[in-house]
């Protein structure tokens, strides 16, 4: 399916602190963001025939294409990859639909409103008292005092830095580069706040090795991409933004992810999960990381993305750290400019899907921290836990 | 009750599959399955084995002794039960007896600042309901 599927169209809401964005539910901001990304296309919604999303999005197809009058539906797809995972995989599995001809304009979006449900940063709640497998594997975490992912992805990224000597001045560096990615980004919830490395240094502690700002944003907010055919997308009115290669899964034993589970092989410990997949992303791309001009790499905690930087190939295994202080991140003059929006640490948490947005401007031209001439541009969604990642391209 | 945390922690869910775990803790026994086909142990609990896709096995009582294979010192009191008991260790463990096992716990009768990867421990059990008893880690002397 290399190329046969194109972004045409996107939308974003206002991004905003958890619990400040009260003009209305979740749900309009699902619908108003559809509405925008399929008017952005010069598409109408009677061109619509495929929902895409992920992570238990609250806000379903059905009720969607209900209420927008959608004609016909005929793909809906919300991914079993786990939680910020899966927005890669909503990606490649809507150009799927669209490369064998299940679907022919596919709408992939997540609202995600924290202050109106659930912050993330928060504990599970409540006693785990089912008898899923889910709730079982919980059992040997909650009570322990595993309450969230910060705990879990603390382990891992704790088990880097003894291997490879990571130090938290490396998770700095990211954090840093990402929050003066954000300051140029006016749409960014941390756009007026600046952070030097001595303000993460001297950030509270959330969860050893995490302080503050290693520890992505709770926020309100919503965005959506509009999928459809290469063939058609040369008609549209946006510059085509092409699915070149997506991947997705996870690696053996690791469950529902390290959140809450850390029983994988010692070798894919201090590992992001995505090594595997992004094996498979190069090989069906048909290129490989020295040809990406720029990536945008989930960020739930600073540290995570010098995981998946080695896990992709960016730099060797133990030297996302060295890599990350070196100014490889940074726009505009790193080698790999990383999270030009300011990413989940610093622009907003939708849950990673605003990362293929800004992969999107990237490759339009239309960023605010633009990467002259991008052409390929990688995206990873969550790390620790089943994931997917892809390749765009202009 | 004696509990390394305050009442108002989640309590596990007991299913088929884990009860007897659960079960051996209230005995003050850790307790891990292994196929009874390869030999190869499994945590958590599961029907069937991962390398052999075997159904039957046993649970084999082990040592208790293990060490620390990652860790993380919780400050942020994620419920309010907790907001008197932080700060926190939580442990992986890597069980010595039970090859590729590791456990999840806390480290007790130490403070977060002496935790480390390495640091050989021991399990001690605590009940935290009178139906619930859980494994918790304490340092051992080196070997």
């Amino acid at each position: 399916m290399r190329d046969a599927a194109a972004v045409v169209g996107l939308a974003e809401s206002e991004y905003s602190k958890w619990g400040t964005l009260t003009r209305c539910t979740e749900y309009q901001l699902a619908l108003e963001v559809i509405v925008a990304a399929v008017a952005d296309a010069g598409l109408t919604m009677d061109d619509v025939d495929g929902f895409a999303s992920f992570s238990n999005d609250r806000n379903e197809f059905c009720f969607v294409a209900t209420d927008l009058g959608v004609p016909e539906v005929r793909y809906a797809d919300l991914t079993w990859i786990t939680g910020g995972g899966g927005a890669c995989a909503a990606i490649g599995n809507a150009a799927m639909a669209i490369a064998t001809g299940t679907a022919s304009c596919v709408v992939v979006y997540r609202s995600i409103a924290m202050g109106q449900f659930r912050r993330f940063g928060r504990a599970l709640a409540g006693d785990v008292q089912g008898v899923r497998p889910l709730d079982a594997a919980l059992g040997f975490a909650l009570p322990m005092g595993v309450l969230n992912a910060t705990i879990g992805m603390a382990l891992l990224v704790r088990r880097h830095m003894h291997l490879y000597g990571t130090t938290t001045e490396h998770l700095g560096h990211v954090a840093v580069t990402f929050r003066r990615h954000a300051n140029r980004n006016p749409r960014a919830v941390m756009h007026a706040r600046p952070m030097t490395l001595a303000d993460h240094a001297a950030a509270p502690r959330i969860v050893d090795p995490f302080g503050l700002f290693d520890c992505c944003l709770e926020t309100d907010g919503a965005c959506a991409l509009v999928l459809v055919s290469a063939e058609r997308a040369r008609d549209l009115r946006r510059r085509p933004v092409y699915v070149t290669a997506a991947a997705q899964g996870t690696g053996p034993r690791w469950g529902a992810g390290a959140w809450a589970m850390h029983y994988m092989p010692e070798e894919d410990y201090a590992t992001g999960n995505t090594q595997r997949l992004g094996r498979t992303l190069w090989r069906s791309a048909g290129v490989g990381p020295a040809d990406v001009d720029c990536a945008q790499i989930y960020d739930h905690y600073s540290g995570m993305v010098l995981l998946q930087l080695e896990d992709l190939g960016f730099c060797p295994r133990g030297e996302g750290g060295p890599f990350a202080a070196s100014g490889a991140l940074a726009w505009p003059n790193g080698a790999l400019p990383t999270n030009t929006a300011g990413g989940s640490l610093s622009e907003a948490y939708i849950h990673g899907l605003n990362h293929v947005v800004e992969a999107v401007k990237q490759l339009r031209g239309t960023a605010v921290n633009q990467v002259s001439d991008a052409e390929l541009c990688l995206v990873a969604s969550g790390s620790g836990i089943p994931t997917s990642a892809a390749l765009l391209r202009r | 009750m004696n509990d390394y945390f305050p009442p108002g922690l989640p309590l596990p869910s007991i299913t088929e599959d884990t009860r007897p775990f659960w079960d051996a803790c209230r005995r003050r026994t850790l307790s891990v399955q292994r196929c009874t086909a390869c030999g190869a142990f499994r945590h958590p609990p599961a029907p069937v084995c991962w390398r052999c896709r075997d159904f039957a096995h046993e649970w084999v009582a082990v040592s208790g002794r293990g060490t620390i294979f990652t860790h993380a010192v919780v400050h942020r009191a994620f419920l309010p039960a907790l907001e008197s008991r932080v700060p926190y260790t939580v442990v992986l463990v890597a069980l010595d007896d039970a090859p590729g096992v590791r456990i999840l716990s806390n480290l007790v009768e130490a403070r977060p600042d002496q935790v480390r990867i390495g640091l050989p421990v021991e399990v001690v059990f605590e009940d935290v309901t009178a139906e619930v008893t859980v494994p918790r880690f304490r340092p051992r002397p080196e070997a």
